[in-house]
């Protein structure tokens, strides 16, 4: 790979240590892909934040990179394993919660927004259509390349913090144009009647495409929410974080369509939710935001549930970033949840919070959220949000 | 014999090989305390990987494995160097934040469990 004559004082160590590392993690993956050189990006989004996935070596990991590390362009964070404000009420160890700030301490001494998001584009960090960013978190990632348009590949947590110290990441992948022409053309006849059927379709697809880029065909409209539900469980379920949908995500236009054709029908939908869905009446935990919930989405769960109460034997978790929580307080969305018996669960989610053997059944309108949570054990019902809530307010599937 | 590979993580390293021709996930697929591997069904399950040279042809799973190879080499238990047919980014990562030397494209068939394997500057000698 090429490298500048600055790229080069930067790999012999002459920023220090976090960058001199950055730099041979860089080479060293451009070496592999086969990139000619680096290329500025413009954001970039940090995975690997809770201290359930890191654990110590992680931590000490960061620590060392943060001792001169600071990073060059705007970066944001994805959740970690607890809400920082607010941990107590959700059940979580104090010595977790303890390592958990060290390691946003970490973080923050980089120069990271602690955004704790897995929606970095709801909360400031909206990168432009073709714009080249190195983003990690595959249900962002697949919303940066398949809904803005942005170029990135799916980075991992180290990969994004090498870019975020160098302000550059290796050209190859999704970053060159030639990489992001449609494999495979997939005509959706199935109606999408309700919010989960969108993570549903991002099953079929993702299981049926795995790592082919679909052109998807037959859907008539799409709200950014039902794009991010789909986002996340496309790649949940298959591995490439793009995708174009006709008519809906930018660049659909210009690429031809694939002679490859599978169709998605009715039955594959129903088929989705047979393999998503487990058999359980009781329902002991109901988490709404995967990935986290939109202002517009706390609007509709706050109209939902006003005037009822949550099953004392159901905990009702709203997933969000806490700047759509503050909006929330500010509209009064959050003491109608609240009064009701809900809780808010900012910074953090159903994939990386601590809950292994903490609950017996969840229901979420959430198609990734169901694949975490059987990680850690729990039983899994998807359905809309209405079904979720009736679940929270009955503690019962019906 | 000696072989010509590329340089992923540089360093020079000597050891025994322990080899398979099944990929290695190191999240959740080797003990970080231990250096043992869990993975069930793997054909190394129940091998400590400390000090080895541990052979395999790529690494999959989950990007926090780059961690993993990390905490092990804090913990004093890491493999003394690493060899793949193709290398990819959770393996690279973490071979380079540890300081594990690494190097890939060699021909790994050529390489049996306690070889004694010696890395340096992307060259693979063999002492069988």
């Amino acid at each position: 790979m090429f490298l500048t004559k600055d790229e080069e004082r930067m790999l012999d160590g002459e920023e220090g240590y976090a960058v001199k590392k950055s730099m041979e993690i860089l080479v060293a993956l451009g070496d592999i892909y086969g990139a000619e050189k680096l290329i500025q990006v413009g954001s970039v989004q940090v995975a690997g934040v809770s201290y359930h996935n890191l654990g110590d070596a992680g931590l000490e990991f960061l620590n060392e990179l943060a001792t001169d590390g600071k990073v060059k362009v705007l970066t944001t964070l994805n959740p970690a394993g607890m809400d920082l404000e607010n941990w107590q009420n959700l059940g979580i160890d104090p010595e977790f919660a303890r390592k958990q700030n060290l390691v946003i301490d970490a973080f923050s001494k980089m120069g990271i927004i602690v955004s704790c998001t897995c929606t970095p584009y709801l909360i400031g960090n909206l990168p432009r259509y073709g714009e080249h960013v190195a983003w990690s978190e595959s249900s962002a990632v697949t919303f940066a390349n398949s809904v803005i348009g942005a170029k990135t590949n799916r980075e991992g947590g180290p990969s994004a913090l090498a870019a975020a110290f160098v302000g550059k990441t290796p050209c190859y992948g999704l970053h060159l144009d030639e990489n992001r022409v449609p494999d495979v053309h997939v005509d959706v006849t199935a109606d999408l009647s309700k919010f989960s059927d969108w993570g549903a379709l991002g099953y079929c697809v993702g299981t049926q495409a795995q790592s082919k880029i679909s052109y998807i065909t037959g859907i008539k409209d799409a709200s950014v929410d039902e794009l991010k539900t789909f986002c996340a469980s496309v790649v949940t379920f298959g591995s490439k974080p793009l995708f174009y949908m006709k008519d809906i995500t930018p660049g659909s236009e210009n690429v031809p369509l694939p002679k490859e054709k599978i169709t998605i029908d009715k039955q594959d939908i129903q088929d989705a939710y047979q393999t998503i869905n487990d058999e359980t009446e009781d329902i002991d935990f109901v988490c709404i935001g995967c990935p986290h919930a939109s202002i517009k989405e706390i609007s509709q769960i706050a109209s939902l549930l006003k005037g009822k109460k949550i099953s004392p034997n159901t905990e009702f978790w709203v997933a969000t970033s806490r700047p759509a929580k503050q909006l929330a307080d500010k509209r009064g969305y959050s003491k109608v949840i609240e009064a009701a018996g809900g809780k808010f669960a900012c910074d953090t989610c159903m994939a990386v919070a601590p809950l292994k053997g903490r609950f017996r059944a969840i229901a979420t309108t959430s198609a990734k959220g169901c694949y975490y949570s059987r990680h850690n054990k729990m039983l899994t019902k998807m359905g809309s949000l209405e079904e979720c809530i009736a679940a929270g307010v009955s503690g019962k599937w019906k | 014999m000696e072989m010509k590979g590329r340089i992923i993580s540089r360093g020079v390293a000597e050891g025994e090989a322990l080899t398979t021709t099944q990929p290695i996930s190191f999240y959740g697929g080797v003990d970080p305390e231990t250096s043992e591997i869990l993975e069930k069904g793997h054909e190394l399950q129940g091998k400590l990987i400390k000090g080895k040279i541990l052979v395999f042809p790529t690494g999959k799973g989950s990007t926090v494995g780059s961690y993993t190879l990390y905490r092990l080499k804090k913990g004093g238990v890491a493999p003394a160097g690493l060899v793949n047919s193709e290398c990819e980014t959770v393996v690279a990562v973490g071979a380079i934040i540890s300081e594990i030397p690494c190097v890939d494209k060699v021909d790994i068939s050529k390489i049996a469990t306690g070889d004694i394997v010696r890395l340096e500057n992307g060259v693979v000698t063999i002492k069988k």
